[in-house]
């Protein structure tokens, strides 16, 4: 580790710090449907949507009502998205020629996995989608499931804030101000920043180039014969890169236009570029604690929760950076320390222009939130290093958190320890001043159901049955964090793979596509159904009885609380993979 | 009786619950506690397969045996928690022995039955030494009546018709004189009946925060469910599948038996912990809510301040001596029997050397007190001498062409000022003086307040007084707010308002005027002296009827809560260690490495697990008088609570069983268990 890089990390946080505040008080007033210097631009174009789609905007729902509109706009989105897939082939900006995505089960993963803000890629997207599945159908998904996201969010926000309430806002509303004020002009603004950084954007056919040294490369054909060919030529894939890239950072979505991801020269050239990214990552979920704090008069809450984001923030990109810039103990004979002409450390599968660093804050900051995008490879990380991200993913990604989901994540932790500190202080517990009682309790505990269920068990059956193992290419407890890893970053919507596992199989395509929409939607559906019930509750003024949620004791136990449930639904699997793989090292084996 | 500490262990409750723990095996019983049911379950399949044979039966066998004593500790905990409560409920079913009473029929006449054929609406008489057979009305007659086969207190009280004292308890007995009731209780219903239900915990419901807390222990059960059963895959794809004997006990180390196991004897005791201290509670709902109160009611006399005002000092109109003005004081209380008309007496001999006089010497005629005049006095050797109010006072002066002094008004006014009532002294229709009586604010009442004020709870002082008496006492006692003047109306208003703004109510009553409010109440604690219907309206009855107990009624409650929070925080934190202990012990034999996760250095994998299994039973037995006694309550604010009961039952529930699970393994090593 060097002063350097922890200086570059350090300024990351301090940049989300400083936006914490504007973007939250923006985006309060965005829902609270106040006044924003946007309204000349936008009023007239949200009132012009609303009139086509006849929506009222005055109108309120119920959390039920809430909750089947979401639905239902996902369900057609969802819908929509696999026939441009499947027709591609008929469908304009298409230079490439590419036909139907298939197989049909890698179209539904694809479709699920836009949907659900997960951005799962079982394919490349260079040599998969057209132009116009990219910008019509993932780029749209990368606006409206982070806009969906973030509807959700504020909605269980207005479940707290409101009193006697039947009522949680209006999705169509939220859904409309999310994309109109919140997404796209922040993305225009950080696309043409991308661009001016070297990401391209164009409608342009592939370049090819001639390489100034032909290659030769040995390929191994099915029948067993080795084959040597000469490549003189190579294929550079363009597309309309920077407007995708920056919504894929900023709306956590993840989806790399190309398979390489943020790791591809065209979608991340330099350093800048790289914290733009990274910044955008957490941008709306610092912003929402403020907002937290804003909508529901406790400001110092919003703050109490932001620490304790940032604590585990900081403890992931630390054991990841440390666990990196160790190196590899098994090349004790080779040099791997930081000099002026390399970055030393584990640099198998990380970009030079990025370093060690980079790298570890990268991974740590794409899976705090759900983002999932990358820019090296989790799979070539030591194992404790590729458990940070791993666990940040198993802690439901609520450090700062997936736009709109790692609020409403939070949310639900924070629930839970209320209640556990409330019984601790002798009172029925409170959040804010509403009571926390069984149906809220029973919904939490749903949704904390949802991670060990699709997770352990899908993991356990691909663990031992053929069709799960035969896709693993590393074995030992390395093939089993991959696995793990995979329906890990299906559940939490996270999208970033593991790597080292062929995944577009009928199986994972199928299991991790549910993996997927149960990760979203199982865990929604209960959340709502406490914001509403939080909304209908009586408000009791707090006292010096009532547990304050705004001191640095909340903090601690807010983190107490994330960590114990992770781990201990987490550990038995994390010790036969990545804890073992660790100490098998040490021990001199690899996989 | 009230404060007499019973001992945890007590060789007659640990027999009988030791059988109760047995019969609690019954899994249609089980059901109602998830967690123990899964470990019913657990024990059952390693029975099963103990059964079958296979290698390591020393091992598998300890195992499962430490699995039932797991689920035997926790019945046995529930069946301490009730063993005192039946004892308890034997003590009261002696008092409800049948008991034969006088019926009155309509015609007048008397016929004998027994107290079990008694209906609401009949009418019996009760003559000294007999029992009263049901709880009722006093219709007529005055008595002393020894109540301690409820109340515990051996000094009887007296009972009378008409006013607060007027109902009675089947089961108690009628000391002197007789008393004419009218039966309010059917049989099965009486006050008695319903005590023992209480007590036994019979009638017992999940309280609302129970209910919560089981739904949370379920859910983790449910997660750790799945952790144990993909582990077995996990362990297979590694090449080290486990036997169903440690997965098993994996799984009970890891869900939340401590808690689990304890929590219905947590709320059973804490119930029983009220009866301790005499107060009944008719719901355990009720004793949640008292934990949860953010304003308590309390009535000025007897609560706040000793029953009576005493005479602190006479001040005496101008003209008038200190010898004259202490003379007509006296004269018109000697036969003024109220606490404060013997006050006036004593200060008068205190003071100005005045001795009782025996008035039958002279012709003395005494001036009953009435609502109407609002005054008292005496007529003797021509001396008109009368005392009162001073508003009454002054319109008896004026009836006769006189008013009173300019130096009385303002001395009256002082007193008023200073939060003491006064009482005019005239004599032949001319002021003589001013009598100070003061309220003497009970010893230690602002520690209780500032304490309660710590806990978050604003009280506010109820009383007839006028506004400026009312804020000098409430000043004296450290009360947050009063009301004064509160007519029923007033008190009901408070309470509305304040549960407008989200707020729970606490308050004690015993007339049956407070019975609307007693009602509208969160926590509404009705004394036994009281009014039936006041006993009806409230959810807790103080035996004692000592209004100071809602104090404790509001710390048991917050007790109740904290053990539960306390002692699921302490099971979850526990499983730290016992992945620590478990996890390498399962596969460090296919890899040796994972010892590195040993890091308590348990001899075998054997030990690793049964220590562990071990701990996790024996952690059960070692808490229950935790939590039949509760944890410690002190009255301070709720962050400071926090830190202190995280400290001890999250950061020691991570500790605790390091050390235990250690312990255990030497022992067993040692003793070549394993």
């Amino acid at each position: 580790m060097t002063v350097n890089g922890w200086i570059q990390i350090l300024v990351f946080l301090g940049l989300i710090f400083l936006v914490t505040k504007p973007m939250g008080v923006f985006m309060a007033r965005v829902f609270s449907r106040e006044k924003t210097f946007m309204d000349p631009v936008l009023r007239p174009i949200e009132r012009l949507l609303y009139r086509v789609t006849g929506v009222d905007e005055n109108h309120e729902m119920r959390w039920t009502e809430y909750a089947v509109s979401m639905l239902l706009f996902s369900v057609v989105s969802m819908l929509v998205l696999y026939l441009m897939q499947r027709l591609q082939g008929f469908l304009p900006f298409n230079p490439q020629k590419f036909g139907a995505v298939t197989p049909e089960h890698l179209a539904f993963n694809t479709a699920a996995s836009f949907t659900t803000n997960t951005n799962w890629q079982a394919y490349a997207g260079e040599a998969t989608m057209s132009y116009f599945t990219q910008m019509a159908g993932l780029a749209y998904h990368n606006f409206v499931s982070a806009a969906t996201g973030i509807a959700l969010a504020i909605a269980f926000i207005r479940g707290i804030a409101r009193r006697q309430m039947q009522t949680i806002g209006n999705f169509w509303v939220d859904l409309v101000r999310s994309c109109l004020w919140v997404l796209l002009p922040f993305c225009v603004v950080g696309a043409l920043l991308l661009v001016s950084q070297g990401v391209v954007q164009n409608l342009r056919p592939y370049d090819k180039a001639t390489l100034v040294q032909p290659q030769q490369v040995q390929t191994t054909g099915a029948d067993g014969k080795t084959v040597t060919t000469t490549v003189t030529e190579q294929t550079i894939a363009q597309g309309p890169v920077a407007s995708q890239e920056i919504i894929k950072e900023f709306g956590t979505n993840g989806g790399g236009f190309f398979n390489a991801n943020s790791a591809h020269p065209f979608e991340n050239p330099t350093p800048l570029s790289n914290l733009i990214e990274l910044f955008a990552i957490f941008t709306i979920g610092a912003g929402l604690t403020y907002t937290l704090g804003r909508m529901t008069g406790s400001q110092r809450h919003g703050w109490a929760v932001w620490t304790a984001m940032a604590i585990l923030f900081l403890a992931g990109v630390t054991v990841a950076y440390w666990a990196e810039a160790g190196g590899n103990p098994l090349l004790a004979n080779t040099n791997q320390r930081v000099t002026a002409l390399q970055s030393g450390g584990n640099m198998e599968g990380k970009e030079v222009r990025f370093g060690i660093a980079n790298s570890a804050l990268f991974a740590t900051v794409t899976t705090d939130a759900s983002c999932g995008a990358i820019n090296g490879w989790h799979d070539s990380f030591t194992p404790l290093g590729g458990m940070v991200p791993l666990v940040n993913i198993m802690l439901s990604e609520v450090i700062f958190g997936g736009v709109g989901a790692g609020m409403y994540g939070m949310l639900i932790y924070v629930v839970l320890a209320v209640f556990i500190a409330g019984l601790m202080v002798g009172r029925t517990p409170e959040y804010l001043g509403k009571k926390i009682e069984a149906y809220d309790v029973k919904m939490a505990m749903l949704v904390v159901l949802v991670f060990p269920l699709v997770i352990l068990v899908f993991t356990a059956l691909s663990s031992v049955n053929g069709f799960g193992t035969s896709s693993i290419l590393n074995p030992g407890p390395h093939g089993l964090s991959e696995i793990l890893y995979a329906f890990t970053s299906g559940a939490g919507n996270n999208g970033s793979a593991f790597g080292g596992l062929t995944v577009n199989t009928p199986w994972y395509d199928t299991t991790i596509g549910l993996t997927m929409l149960a990760g979203r939607f199982l865990m929604i559906i209960p959340m709502l159904a406490i914001a509403g019930n939080l909304a209908q509750k009586k408000y009791v003024p707090p006292s010096l009885g009532t547990f304050p949620v705004t001191t640095p004791l909340f903090t601690v136990l807010l983190i107490g609380v994330i960590l114990i449930v992770g781990a201990l639904t987490f550990f038995p699997a994390l010790s036969l993979g990545p804890i073992l793989e660790h100490l098998l090292l040490a021990a001199g084996r690899t996989f | 009786m009230a404060k007499k500490k019973k001992a945890i262990w007590e060789w007659k409750i640990v027999g009988r619950a030791i059988w109760d723990a047995l019969l609690k095996l019954n899994p249609h019983k089980m059901m109602g506690n998830p967690v123990m049911f899964v470990v019913e379950i657990g024990s059952v399949i390693t029975t099963a397969l103990l059964f079958k044979g296979g290698s390591a039966f020393k091992f598998n066998l300890q195992i499962t045996l430490w699995l039932w004593f797991t689920v035997l500790f926790a019945n046995f905990a529930e069946a301490m928690a009730e063993g005192r409560g039946k004892a308890q409920a034997d003590t009261l079913r002696k008092a409800r022995a049948e008991t034969i009473a006088n019926r009155i029929l309509p015609d007048g006449k008397t016929e004998q039955v027994p107290s079990s054929k008694l209906r609401s609406g009949d009418v019996v008489m009760v003559s000294a030494s007999e029992f009263i057979p049901s709880d009722g009305e006093i219709l007529e007659g005055v008595a002393s009546v020894d109540e301690s086969a409820i109340t515990g207190e051996s000094a009887p009280v007296i009972r009378e018709a008409g006013g607060d004292r007027s109902a009675v308890t089947g089961g108690t007995r009628v000391l002197s004189d007789w008393l004419k009731i009218k039966i309010t209780s059917n049989p099965g219903e009486t006050f008695l009946d319903r005590m023992i239900a209480l007590v036994e915990g019979a009638e017992r419901q999940k309280t609302p925060n129970e209910i919560a807390l089981n739904i949370l222990l379920a859910g983790l059960t449910i997660i750790f469910l799945l952790a144990v059963v993909t582990l077995q895959p996990f362990a297979i794809y590694s090449g080290s599948p486990q036997t169903v004997f440690v997965l098993v006990s994996l799984l009970v180390c890891l869900i939340p038996t401590t808690i689990g196991g304890l929590l219905s004897a947590i709320g059973i005791a804490g119930m029983d912990r009220l009866v301790q201290h005499n107060v009944l509670a008719m719901s355990g709902r009720a004793v949640e809510a008292a934990g949860d109160v953010n304003t308590l009611l309390l009535d000025k006399t007897g609560t706040i301040t000793l029953g009576n005002r005493q005479a602190a000092e006479f001040v005496s109109a101008p003209g008038i001596t200190a010898a004259q003005m202490a003379d007509a004081a006296q004269l018109s209380s000697l036969a003024d029997e109220t606490p404060e008309g013997r006050s006036i007496v004593v200060l008068a001999k205190e003071r100005y050397g005045l001795r009782g006089r025996d008035l039958a010497a002279h012709e003395a005629q005494f001036i009953p007190f009435t609502a109407q005049t609002r005054m008292s006095g005496v007529n003797l050797d021509g001396r008109e001498i009368r005392k009162g109010a001073v508003d009454a006072i002054s319109k008896y002066l004026s009836e006769h062409g006189t008013g009173l002094p300019k130096e009385v008004q303002s001395a009256v006014e002082t007193i008023a000022r200073s939060g003491g009532t006064p009482l005019v002294v005239a004599e032949n229709r001319r002021a003589l003086g001013v009598i100070h009586l003061k309220d003497i604010v009970k010893g230690g009442m602002k520690d209780r307040f500032d304490q309660l004020r710590a806990m978050g709870i604003k009280t506010v002082m109820i009383t007839g007084d006028n506004p400026l008496t009312a804020a000098a006492i409430a000043r004296e006692a450290g009360v947050d707010d009063f009301l004064a003047e509160a007519t029923p109306k007033d008190k009901m208003d408070l309470i509305r308002n304040e549960q407008k703004q989200g707020k729970l109510v606490a308050m004690t009553g015993d007339g049956t005027n407070d019975a609307p409010a007693l009602a509208q109440a969160d926590v509404g604690v009705a004394m036994n002296t009281g009014t039936q219907a006041a006993k009806e309206a409230g959810n807790m009855v103080d035996l004692d009827s000592n209004p100071t107990k809602l104090i404790e009624v509001v710390e048991i409650g917050k007790q109740l809560l904290m053990t539960r929070g306390a002692l699921t925080t302490f099971s979850i934190s526990n499983d730290v260690a016992k992945y620590f202990a478990i996890i390498p012990a399962m596969f460090a034999g296919t890899f040796p490495v994972l010892n590195a996760l040993n890091i308590m250095g348990l001899q075998t994998p054997q030990s690793a697990v049964l220590s562990a299994v071990i701990f996790n039973a024996l952690i059960i037995i070692a808490l229950i008088p935790l939590a039949l006694r509760g944890v410690k309550y002190r009255p301070m604010g709720a962050a400071a609570l926090l830190r202190r009961n995280l400290w001890i039952y999250g950061f020691g529930g991570i500790v605790v069983p390091f050390v235990g699970i250690k312990l255990i393994d030497m022992v067993i090593t040692r003793a070549g268990m394993a």
